[in-house]
């Protein structure tokens, strides 16, 4: 019985893309930032008529706007979409300006990712990369149009240098500037299949490393807008107490003391919380800290205490009476372990963490009659339409979202609490901007954390140590039945992004896979990578937890379970090179770990060292090797996996939510302890894109790989001491030795 | 209302006296490179130059800056030319960039004390500066490359 559910699908009819003209009606929130000496730069969308469609607008000075759907979050895929389109028609990069697109699912919905403007999943590149280069291809096919009717020669005897279209046999040629002046669009616009698609040998931008990030040069000197710095005429800024356990709600407010502050103008009850409205940020932070509220005490969460459930999941992870829903299962695994000649099974788990992007939560919005305009650094734009609809009573297409710079994002700025709050205290003050900022304890008390869960994994070895079945159990509360409870329905209970990274492609006959639901009322959410984070961590110490019981080097076994996976074998041996793998290290030891999650190929190695005297675990280097099937920015790449890798290390050692009685214990940096310079490692990256392979995901593929490396090294360091439960803080270091 | 130089520039501020430098700056003088990140000096963000001294701005109150030169990313350089801000886009330092301001605001004040650090002085001096999205290799490598190209 094979069952697999398949909610990402990125099965797209390259067809069904009809191009049509215009459609623009973006009225742009900010204007142009300062650029690169050369290259593109981000830009307001220029003035003129000339557009092939919704996505190009081409002035008569030969600047063209390209319109960039997704939210920035540090990704760099405000470079990587808008060069896809550059790449097909030909466009001069020193000439291109980007403009963030408008909230407009249905002409800027990611094709590959529900349809909807939502960056996260790692989703960008490879939801839109069909079609943004027929985009391309299809603009580049109206110029040629138009050019050929200025030109009077038939368009197949053109040709397209970047900004230029030329026609070698008269020598004339033809700026797209002077042809967005001069040439109406054809009528009727031509249409680009798959075959009018450059192909790669013809690309002059995508592969390239020279090309810089466009959002780059306003990050050095103070001028990008993030979310937080919006200021609009006769703004006023709101914050919002919330109540200290989630779900309770105020059912006494004394706003006495509050009141009295200079510049405080609204006190507002809220369902969840009391917000303050005034003339400055330091006044509502002032009546905040005086308001005096009595708070409900029903809330199901009091009963969370995050120690004493993990527990309780580890048990039920292991409790194989307890039966889920089943994620996956090919061959019949219970059967084979079962008559298995050695059966490994360990558990693995890890605490809540959260996010702390460095940017808080934070949003803007201004309500005119039963439209409403928000200002807000945020992963999705159509999810936010939606909510601020909701609070006003009006419909989605009502909201306006303007996208801002996020100050990091990993899938806490995909929700919208931020910004019910901005849209609800905007109800107070018609035809005034409220901007609302919360606080750094509120956003880390009142995050939306990664899931804390139990992994059960249980492994049949036959008497010659080959694997024959493999069974993987996680317990862990769901994210999809708060964030979206009818796909949630529709896939019979299963969690797809819970589990996500639980299915691999290592070869193993018979492969079980379960999602056992707890339901325990806090609200967890879309942490950077996701289940992928954790599912990885069981999934790649086990694997050397097999290797050690066989007495076989971990590369080997990892070569030998990949034997029919080219790219999966190259990233291992890459980075087996690049670091050495078979060198002794005085006092080191080296660690690997290998995942195919989000479509790319990762191999890391880590370079450890303990302290076995306090459990202090220092990672001294990772070396790293990836093949995202189209490498289009090298560079970028490379800048993103070293923020997976630190990232990685840091939640991986440090990174610790605790609850007690459904109040969060940490609030700032100085209790919830996230990787500082002096503790990140070193960081090698080797690119290895193999030609004609499908484009991968990047934002998330650096991160799983990094923790189970610094295991699997500490176990190799230490002759065995497991590590199975993030993060290795030192009193658990010091257990693993001992044990 | 309190009077001080910030950039170069004379201002006088009307606001609480124990109102945070950072919110002066960003939200009473519209200067919003400089960033909130945890209000508690333990990020950053929030860095800038007091009298040339790299300050915590959000726990830095208006009355601390009476009579003082605030310098902020926006004053750094007239024109984005400062040696680190050429050697951050370079490297292609920032992420999501958040942080990015007070990193450099931070690295500026390192250089200005010693102009050629090691590895371990700028480790040591950057140590208090968060970056979340873990840009750290590339921050080192642009501030030795600062030092070196000048």
């Amino acid at each position: 019985m094979t069952k697999s559910f398949k909610l990402h699908s990125r099965a797209i009819s390259r067809r069904s893309f009809l191009i049509t003209a215009g459609g623009f009606g973006v009225t742009v929130a900010f204007g142009g930032l300062p650029g690169n000496a050369s290259g593109a730069a981000v830009a307001p969308a220029v003035e003129g008529d000339y557009r092939p469609n919704a996505w190009v607008t081409i002035a008569a000075d030969g600047i063209v706007s390209i319109m960039s759907p997704a939210s920035e979050m540090g990704q760099g895929i405000m470079t990587t979409l808008p060069l896809l389109i550059a790449e097909e028609m030909d466009a001069d990069w020193d000439r291109v300006r980007i403009v963030q697109a408008p909230s407009n699912a249905e002409t800027y919905g990611n094709p590959g990712f529900y349809g909807i403007q939502l960056t996260g999943g790692s989703e960008s590149t490879r939801g839109y990369y069909d079609l943004l280069r027929l985009i391309g291809a299809q603009t580049r096919k109206v110029i040629l149009a138009s050019a050929a009717g200025m030109l009077n020669v038939p368009a197949i005897e053109l040709k397209t240098e970047p900004g230029r279209v030329v026609h070698a046999r008269s020598g004339r040629s033809l700026g797209y500037g002077e042809i967005a002046a001069g040439g109406p669009l054809p009528d009727p616009l031509p249409q680009a299949t798959e075959a009018d698609l450059k192909p790669s040998d013809q690309w002059r931008y995508i592969g390239r490393r020279d090309i810089p990030r466009v959002d780059v040069p306003a990050k050095v000197d103070g001028t990008a807008i993030y979310g937080i710095d919006v200021q609009l005429p006769g703004m006023l800024y709101g914050a919002v107490l919330r109540a200290p356990v989630q779900g309770e709600r105020p059912e006494a407010i004394d706003d006495a003391a509050a009141r009295t502050v200079p510049g405080v103008t609204h006190i507002v009850p809220l369902s969840y919380g009391v917000g303050i409205i005034g003339d400055t940020v330091e006044a509502t932070l002032r009546a905040k800290d005086l308001l005096n509220v009595t708070w409900s005490t029903s809330s199901r969460v009091r009963n969370y205490t995050s120690t004493r459930l993990l527990e309780h999941y580890r048990s039920v992870a292991g409790d194989l009476s307890q039966t889920g829903v089943e994620a996956f299962s090919e061959g019949d695994a219970d059967a084979l372990i079962a008559n298995a000649a050695t059966v490994i099974e360990v558990d693995y788990m890890s605490d809540l963490v959260c996010h702390a992007t460095m940017e808080p939560m934070n949003a803007t919005a201004l309500l005119t009659g039963d439209t409403v305009e928000i200002w807000a650094p945020t992963q999705g734009p159509t999810g936010t339409q939606g909510f601020a609809a909701e609070v006003i009573g009006t419909t989605p297409d009502k909201v306006k979202v303007n996208v801002t710079l996020l100050g990091g994002g990993f899938g806490r700025k995909a929700e919208a609490d931020f910004i019910v709050d901005a849209v609800s205290l905007a109800k107070e003050v018609e035809g005034r901007p409220v901007k609302v900022i919360w606080s750094r304890e509120d956003d880390i008390r009142h995050d939306k954390f990664r899931p804390l869960e139990a992994q059960h994994i249980q492994v049949g070895l036959d008497a010659d140590g080959n694997i024959a079945g493999w069974r993987h159990r996680i317990v862990a509360d769901s994210i999809f039945a708060r964030t979206n409870a009818e796909l949630f329905a529709n896939a019979g209970g299963h969690d797809d992004v819970v589990t996500e990274g639980a299915h691999f492609n290592y070869a193993v006959p018979a492969h079980r896979i379960e999602y056992i639901r707890q339901d325990n009322g806090l609200d967890i959410g879309f942490w950077f990578a996701v289940g992928v984070g954790y599912t990885r961590f069981g999934i790649e110490c086990v694997i050397d937890e097999i290797a050690a019981a066989r007495g076989t080097d971990p590369l080997q076994l990892r070569l030998e379970l990949l034997r029919d996976q080219p790219r999966a074998r190259n990233v291992i041996e890459t980075v087996a090179r690049m670091a050495e793998w078979d060198r002794e290290r005085d006092g080191r030891a080296l660690g690997l770990a290998y995942s195919d999650a989000f479509g790319s190929h990762c191999a890391q190695i880590a370079e450890v060292s303990l302290n076995r005297e306090t459990g202090v675990i220092r990672v001294h280097k990772v070396w790293c090797a990836v093949d995202p099937g189209v490498a289009i920015q090298p560079r970028h790449i490379e800048g993103m996996l070293i923020v997976g890798i630190t990232n990685g290390t840091g939640h991986a050692l440090f990174e610790q939510v605790n609850i007690v009685d459904g109040e969060v214990q940490e609030g700032n940096f100085d209790t919830y302890r996230v990787i500082r310079m002096s503790e990140a490692p070193e960081i090698e990256v080797s690119v290895v894109p193999t030609s004609g392979s499908p484009v991968g995901g990047m934002g998330q593929v650096g991160l799983p790989p990094v923790g189970p490396a610094i295991a699997n090294a500490v176990a190799r360091l230490t002759g065995g001491a497991r590590l199975r439960h993030y993060p290795f803080l030192p009193d658990r270091v010091l257990a693993a030795l001992n044990a | 209302m309190t009077a001080f130089t910030i950039n170069g520039r004379a201002v006088d501020v009307t606001a609480e006296p124990d109102t945070p430098l950072l919110w002066v700056i960003r939200e009473h003088l519209k200067l919003t490179g400089t960033k909130f990140g945890c209000g508690i000096a333990q990020c950053g963000a929030c860095t800038v130059h007091v009298d040339g001294e790299p300050t915590r701005s959000c726990q830095t109150f208006l009355e601390d800056v009476a009579g003082k030169a605030v310098t902020t990313i926006e004053g750094l350089s007239p024109d984005a030319s400062h040696p680190l801000q050429k050697a951050w886009i370079a490297e292609q330092v920032p992420q999501c960039g958040y942080c990015q301001s007070g990193q450099i605001m931070q690295a500026a004040a390192l250089l200005e004390t010693e102009p050629n650090p090691t590895r371990e002085q700028i480790i040591e001096y950057m140590d208090g500066n968060i970056c979340r999205c873990g840009t750290y290799v590339r921050i080192i490598s642009a501030i030795q490359r600062a030092a070196r190209e000048g």
